[in-house]
């Protein structure tokens, strides 16, 4: 990239931060500042948390078990980063593209799994006031009466997780276009038509879908101006920002998930 | 003007050319679209930026117009607006706020002058990432679209202030504008995050990563710091607004209750519940206090580099101001709770906010101070930039002085919201700041459009602007001390009030005339544009690199090679030197200081 290719030659500038390229620092500064974001919202759940008698435990092991399991799909993902940064550095085309596909394929899969387990809930009764009704379903769960009593838990649940859904989202979406790049649009649009017309018009995925659709245009934008190849840093920087993801559902999953389990 | 041309350039240029059209990806752009809409330069994104801050704050004063009419004459009705209803008096303080803080005072002095000169002062071709960079205009453009657009949709533009304080801003019932307007503006902050997040790391990566050999950290200008700590302080605070604005939506659009109580409006049970409104405070106001170091931070650098160079002196104390910069973005972070003193705090909480509020007048007096010492004993050039330095570093102190007196709990209970407030953060915030940009723009005027701007104009421009400014706000420190009430719109008729009626006339005149001194202001820029003297490549003998190009700069900034710095960028005076002061590219000299 031209950053680095800028610093084999060290007469021109001053010695870079920690010898590191551009896109590096950039990466880590936008880490810095997400971190910020996810910081306030978990502040504001903490605020919520706090301030609430008697904060309900309402998780059920059901719901335990499958976040342990999109757990564990991050977790591999990250082991498959890992291994695509590896190739990357071999200059291995093939293993990089294939080891970032199979992280997609992990990020897909928690995205996949979460998405069940928030329309599980939502069946329940575990609801935002707005969130439209599943028609000609009568939840009737004890999260019916979460929801009514402490709303603050919906709101930090729904809150939360659906930010970090989204860096996810986002996160397969730039990993697609480090190892696809122009072949991944249509690919994305295809997904964002699956998401918007697979599901049904009361879930908040029908809505959440177009995520994609936005994504897609400015990719698109985005290539149009800068249509280079991407070599083994641009793979190390969209893996920092992929275990930056990983490394923030590790606060979240005991936060959200462990400390209102039903156990405790 | 010979000197201008940095003399001592050493660098062979056949052996970096083609480092430096790597480090400068993309070539000069062909056609009009590419050149000056969709550009990728940094120069054209800074006059972007610059542009949109200039119809932005026509807007806003236009607003703050409309208020100062309202409040001496409530009743009478203007032409084509018809009369002003309190709650439209609310929207016009909450537009007027918000577009001046957020695409104003954010916008020029950073996104405009930054992107302009930074890349060129640290000698490097552009700025990191300059596709980001142009998304990040665009971004903040759309942010200001909609933001506008919240003037004309039905209910038209929210009434909750520009802090946006729940549960007025999270719950549709409680105004007029309260509905899709206010819905529009938070849009339009979470827009505007997202843009300003993208400029903060491009200035802080380009910083650290783009400066010419020779241009160490130490040898920055002080006006590269300035923007470097503030995209420090964007980059941090902007991602927390971001999560509060997103949450505010929520509470508003789906049903939670972050920061909604148990509570009715006009008789409504609003069905939210356990929320809590000091949460948004505390989000706000972590974003809020740094955001006003956003907006001044720039100036300081820039009166810093002004005093300097119109001083013919080095600049007093450069290490000091460089810790002082730090130490005031460090600070900024700690004070956010002197904001809600009035919230019923813990005193002890209040306590440490107030102490630490305190100290930030430390590193305020050390900067003041230096640049005292700089213009002490110098050889004075009243050239125009230099009146609006001096006129920042006045608006600053008197500003500033009231700052001590606001971090006190007990006397900001009896100040808080009341006049004394607008007063004091308008001088050290508001006007100081747009002081920065107006010396910014005539320092660097002639750089960014090869033409002098009009010396008379631009003289009778800073007599209008700070006389202006002194009558306006500073009576407002007395009216807040005799109790008036900020953010009300009908005050004539309140019997204990009666006797402030005439300052508030006089303020309001004061305002007319202000105004009016404004329009010199416009019709010297728009008229030096195409007819002003040509201006030479260093027309203030100043020593950072921009002024060793060509005027304007071309595409990659240096024609193709990449500037060396050997020396500081205040070297004034310097005893032994054939003149009186030395280029930054100039042959290295021994510190005589």
């Amino acid at each position: 990239m031209a950053e680095s290719a800028l610093h084999d030659i060290p007469s021109v500038y001053e010695p870079s931060l920690f010898g590191t390229y551009s896109k590096k620092i950039g990466m880590w500064l936008f880490l810095l500042s997400d971190s910020l974001t996810f910081g306030a919202l978990l502040y504001a759940y903490s605020y919520g948390r706090i301030s609430t008698a008697n904060w309900p435990t309402p998780f059920h092991s059901a719901s335990i078990v499958n976040a342990t399991v999109m757990t564990a799909f991050l977790l591999t993902s990250s082991l498959t980063m890992v291994l695509a940064v590896r190739a990357s550095v071999d200059r291995n085309a093939k293993a990089q593209t294939l080891w970032l596909l199979a992280t997609m394929v992990c990020g897909v899969g928690f995205i996949v799994l979460h998405g069940r387990e928030w329309s599980n809930l939502i069946a329940e009764g575990l609801t935002l006031p707005m969130f439209p009704a599943v028609p000609g379903h009568e939840a009737a769960s004890e999260f019916v009466n979460v929801s009514k009593t402490v709303p603050q838990f919906a709101a930090t649940f729904f809150g939360l997780t659906g930010m970090h859904m989204l860096h996810v989202t986002l996160g397969v979406i730039y990993l697609g276009v480090v190892a696809l790049r122009r072949k991944f649009i249509p690919i994305l649009l295809v997904l964002w038509l699956v998401a918007w017309l697979g599901t049904p018009v009361y879930s908040p995925f029908h809505y959440g879908a177009h995520v994609l659709l936005i994504a897609a245009i400015v990719i698109s934008i985005i290539l149009w101006l800068k249509p280079k190849v991407y070599d083994s840093s641009d793979v190390e920087v969209a893996g920092l920002y992929w275990h930056f993801v990983d490394l923030v559902w590790m606060f979240i999953f005991p936060l959200v998930y462990l400390m209102s389990a039903k156990i405790l | 003007m010979a000197g201008g041309t940095g003399g001592g350039e050493t660098i062979t240029m056949s052996t970096h050319e083609s480092a430096v059209q790597a480090a400068h990806a993309h070539g000069a752009p062909q056609g009009f679209i590419r050149k000056w809409v969709f550009s990728l330069d940094h120069k054209v994104i800074g006059l972007q930026y610059y542009f949109l801050a200039l119809v932005a704050v026509f807007v806003g004063m236009f607003l703050s117009l409309l208020m100062r009419i309202h409040l001496i004459w409530p009743t009478v009705a203007l032409p084509l607006l018809g009369d002003i209803k309190p709650e439209t008096y609310l929207t016009l303080v909450t537009m007027h706020g918000t577009i001046m803080v957020f695409f104003v005072l954010t916008t020029a002095p950073q996104g405009g002058f930054g992107n302009y000169f930074l890349p060129i002062q640290i000698g490097a071709p552009d700025m990191a990432f300059p596709v980001l960079n142009m998304l990040s205009f665009w971004t903040t453009l759309v942010g200001f679209i909609v933001m506008i657009a919240a003037f004309f949709v039905a209910g038209g533009a929210p009434l909750h202030g520009w802090t946006g304080y729940a549960p007025l801003s999270a719950v549709q019932s409680t105004g007029p504008g309260e509905g899709l307007g206010a819905d529009l503006w938070i849009i339009s902050i979470a827009i505007f995050c997202i843009g300003a997040l993208m400029g903060a790391l491009n200035f802080i990566t380009t910083t650290l990563d783009m400066r010419a050999k020779g241009m160490t950290m130490m040898r920055m200008p002080l006006t590269v710091w300035a923007w470097f700590v503030t995209a420090i302080l964007g980059l941090l605070a902007f991602g927390v607004l971001l999560s509060a604005g997103i949450l505010l939506l929520m509470d508003r659009n789906l049903g939670t209750s972050f920061y909604v109580p148990l509570i009715t409006v006009n008789g409504q049970l609003t069905g939210h519940k356990g929320g809590s409104p000091l949460l948004w405070q505390h989000l706000f106001w972590f974003f809020g206090h740094p955001e006003v170091y956003i907006a001044i931070l720039p100036a300081m650098g820039l009166a810093s580099q002004l005093l300097s160079v119109f001083s013919r002196k080095p600049i007093f104390g450069y290490k000091a101001m460089v810790y002082a910069i730090l130490g005031i973005g460090f600070l900024g972070f700690m004070v956010w709770g002197h904001h809600m003193f009035m919230s019923g705090m813990s005193p002890y909480t209040a306590f440490a906010f107030s102490i630490m509020t305190m100290g930030i007048g430390v590193p305020s007096a050390i900067k003041t101070f230096n640049w005292l010492g700089t213009i002490w004993g110098g050889r004075i050039r009243f050239d125009s930039p230099m009146l609006f330095a001096i006129g920042f570093v006045s608006l600053f102190v008197s500003g500033g002085i009231s700052g001590p007196f606001l971090a006190q709990p007990v006397l900001d209970i009896q100040l808080h919201d009341t006049y004394f407030v607008p007063g004091h953060f308008h001088l050290i915030m508001g006007v100081a700041s747009i002081f920065g940009i107006f010396a910014a723009t005539y320092y660097w005027f002639p750089k960014m459009f090869g033409r002098m701007m009009n010396e008379s104009l631009a003289r009778w421009h800073f007599w209008f602007s700070f006389i202006g400014t002194y009558a306006i706000f500073m009576p407002m420190h007395y009216l807040g001390m005799a109790g008036m009430p900020r953010r009300y719109s009908q005050m004539t008729e309140v019997g204990y009030l009666l006797d402030l009626i005439p300052l508030q006339k006089f303020i309001t005149y004061a305002a007319f005339i202000t105004i009016a001194g404004q329009l010199i202001f416009l019709v010297n820029l728009f008229w030096s544009m195409f007819k002003g003297k040509k201006a030479v490549d260093n027309p203030w003998e100043a020593t950072t690199l921009e002024w060793t190009t060509a005027t304007p700069p071309p595409h990659d900034n240096f024609g193709g090679h990449t500037p060396v710095v050997h020396n500081g960028p205040y070297e004034y005076g310097v005893p032994g030197a054939p003149r009186d002061y030395v280029m930054q590219t100039d042959p290295e000299i021994e510190p005589a200081h």
